[in-house]
């Protein structure tokens, strides 16, 4: 195996960190599952099959000054970005605690004005002209941020996702947008969704950068991003990027794959799962030893096991809190 | 005190504002070097530059996405909808975000953001020039809608509406830009949102409109003064959240209440504001509420004569006070 991160300035510990994140946004989605079908969530949004993506992706941003807008589905950069596992746990449990929006929204729905994390609503992409408005402001206060927006493949059909494009790429904004494709927007498939063969063939219409790359692998995530990150501060623009991945999962919990899709094609599917191909790699290469791998299970069992506990007890907001912050409170 | 237009009154509290605050920017389509349409914006883009008086790719939904992002890093944009009418394809960033950012944050995010539009008929504008949108909205906690009657009101209540934390939509009737003028200080100066205005005080009948109406109000009421008809006047000025006491007030003074709007009736502002003082002021009335409003028809058709049909005359006006305060 041919060692792939060293050319991008990545140490072995680096790379085992990515793989850490990974793992563990893996393991939270997985327990999420189990907390729903034991009656103790009533939802779940998933992020399975995209974590490679999102991981590599949030490497290439700057966590101290970067502006984000994640989308439901972005588990293990949520939790790159800043989120704990507690936090995620206090969010999916819906508990006042929550710092995404105190058990207001559904899971999934991010937010935190301490980590620059836009929050998130469930209308599809409606998030992408709020990043074009945050490069915006950013350029005309002349400070040097990416504004970084994810979305998947069947918002990318949305209004607003040309509507913000366009915009960004006239005024030659620094966003870096970038298009989970996981080839399913809950039921309809790619070619149900698109007509041309990649999201990011739309990038020459809006006359910006685009690129597409393998979202099971995230030292391709981490290059791209990274290629659109340098682009944005030389003033090149905003870039328009695509993570071709899978959805390993259905919709979301209270959705049924199987009366759309088959269980040979996930199982095909599965064999390219970026959090295993990836370990693959790291093993290949003797970065992850089998002592390191159970000594990161267990951990990060640990680490969960303890946060469902904390979120499982916490308190729900109470029931008369539901009439503040409607608007700005003074006094 | 000075004697300005309407549209010379939202011009100066931009100008006014931005010299203030770094941080007001405007955002609209042709709001630049062409001043705006109405040239609502004349003389801006050459006072403070192409970077805070953008022209915007041709995109409602982006105008006032854009602004929300700009809005939540700190700015306070003032988006320009080029007509009421064509706000629509940005009712998505105004209800699902706009208002409820704040709220879905719990407080963390919130977007000072300011949308004028012009509404209004009577301008040979025909279906999509000429309506009025704010029904639309006046049922979206979160928001704010301001609909002024005069210069006097404009400048103060623009002026509070960039300043807001809270997402604003100011409506302002485009027949009166040009048409209503009035006495307004040059000192700054800004009023209440949320708070309606006694623009006359009568004992007889109470009239309770907004916007351009006010003037329709102010009119029958003169001519009514010589005929005995003693008329009060409330302008609602701000239409959503309404002030429920101010308009629970004017309706127990005369106990007869006439309510005006240019929308089409069912669903209007003012039928809620008859529902606020049915719930309120049962005992007070001495006559049942009357609506005057556009018929329930799409919109206002652009031929002279049907236009005049669909527009509530002043001498409707006068009659319906007329006949409350005979009943």
């Amino acid at each position: 195996m041919k060692n792939l991160h060293h050319t991008l300035g990545f140490s072995d510990q680096d790379v085992l960190t990515m793989y850490r994140y990974m793992l563990v946004a893996r393991r939270v989605d997985e327990r999420l599952w189990l907390l729903n079908r034991a009656g103790k969530i009533p939802f779940v949004v998933s992020c399975q099959g995209q974590e490679a993506a999102q991981v590599g992706a949030a490497f290439a941003l700057n966590r101290e000054k970067d502006y984000v807008a994640p989308y439901y589905r972005d588990y293990a950069f949520v939790l790159y970005w800043g989120m704990s596992i507690k936090e995620m746990m206090l969010n999916n449990f819906a508990k006042a605690e929550d710092p995404n929006s105190g058990g207001r929204q559904m899971p999934g729905h991010f937010g935190s004005k301490k980590l620059r994390m836009l929050t998130h609503s469930s209308p599809v992409t409606t998030q992408n002209p709020h990043a074009v408005g945050i490069a915006l402001a950013a350029k005309l206060r002349g400070d040097d941020i990416v504004s970084f927006v994810t979305f998947g493949e069947g918002s990318s059909n949305q209004g607003d996702f040309h509507e913000a494009a366009n915009f960004a790429s006239v005024h030659k904004l620094p966003v870096i947008f970038l298009c989970e494709n996981n080839h399913y927007a809950i039921s309809v498939g790619l070619e149900s969704q698109l007509a041309c063969a990649h999201v990011s063939d739309r990038a020459s219409g809006y006359g910006m950068f685009g690129k597409s790359f393998d979202g099971n692998d995230p030292l391709a995530a981490y290059a791209a991003v990274k290629e659109a990150v340098d682009r944005a501060h030389r003033g090149e623009g905003p870039s328009l990027l695509e993570a071709n991945c899978y959805r390993l999962t259905p919709h979301t919990s209270d959705d049924n794959d199987m009366t759309y899709r088959t269980k040979a094609e996930v199982d095909e599917a599965r064999k390219h799962d970026g959090v295993l191909t990836f370990a693959d790699y790291l093993r290949d290469l003797g970065i992850l030893t089998e002592e390191k791998e159970q000594e990161m299970e267990a951990a990060i069992r640990q680490e969960i096991d303890e946060a469902t506990d904390y979120a499982e007890k916490a308190p729900f907001a109470k029931p008369e809190s539901i009439y503040r912050y409607v608007y700005e409170e003074t006094d | 005190m000075a004697v300005i237009s309407y549209i010379d009154a939202i011009n100066l509290a931009m100008k006014e504002e931005m010299e203030r605050d770094d941080q007001v920017i405007i955002m609209g389509e042709d709001v630049g070097k062409r001043g705006g349409v109405f040239q609502a914006t004349k003389g801006l883009y050459e006072e403070f530059g192409g970077s805070r008086v953008i022209d915007t790719p041709l995109a409602e939904s982006a105008i006032v996405g854009v602004g929300i992002g700009a809005a939540m890093y700190g700015m306070r944009p003032i988006a320009e909808m080029q007509f009421s009418d064509f706000m629509l394809p940005a009712v998505n960033q105004i209800i699902s975000e706009a208002a409820k950012i704040r709220y879905r944050s719990n407080n963390d995010w919130s977007v000072p953001l300011t949308i004028r539009a012009p509404y209004g008929g009577g301008v040979h504008g025909g279906l999509y020039h000429s309506q009025s949108m704010e029904a639309i909205f006046a049922n979206v906690p979160g928001l704010k809608i301001v609909m002024p009657s005069t210069p006097y009101d404009v400048k103060g209540l623009l002026k509070a509406s960039i300043r807001s934390n809270d997402p604003v939509i100011f409506y302002e009737h485009k027949r009166a830009y040009r048409l209503i003028k009035g006495e307004v200080p040059d000192a700054d100066y800004t009023l209440a949102i949320g708070k309606a205005s006694v623009k006359r005080e009568g004992t007889d009948v109470t009239v309770i409109t907004y916007g351009l109406m006010v003037h329709d109000a102010l009119k029958a009421a003169d001519t009514l003064k010589d005929q005995g008809i003693s008329v009060h006047i409330l302008d609602l000025c701000t239409v959503y959240p309404l002030d429920k006491q101010a308009i629970i007030e004017a309706a127990v003074k005369t106990g007869k209440v006439l309510l005006l709007t240019e929308d089409t009736k069912e669903g209007s502002v003012i039928s809620e504001v008859a529902a606020i003082i049915a719930e309120n002021c049962l005992f007070d009335l001495d006559a049942p509420i009357k609506r005057l409003a556009a018929p329930d028809v799409p919109a206002m058709p652009y031929a002279g004569p049907l236009e005049h049909e669909f527009m509530v005359q002043p001498d409707q006006v006068e009659a319906a006070i007329r006949d409350l305060a005979e009943f």
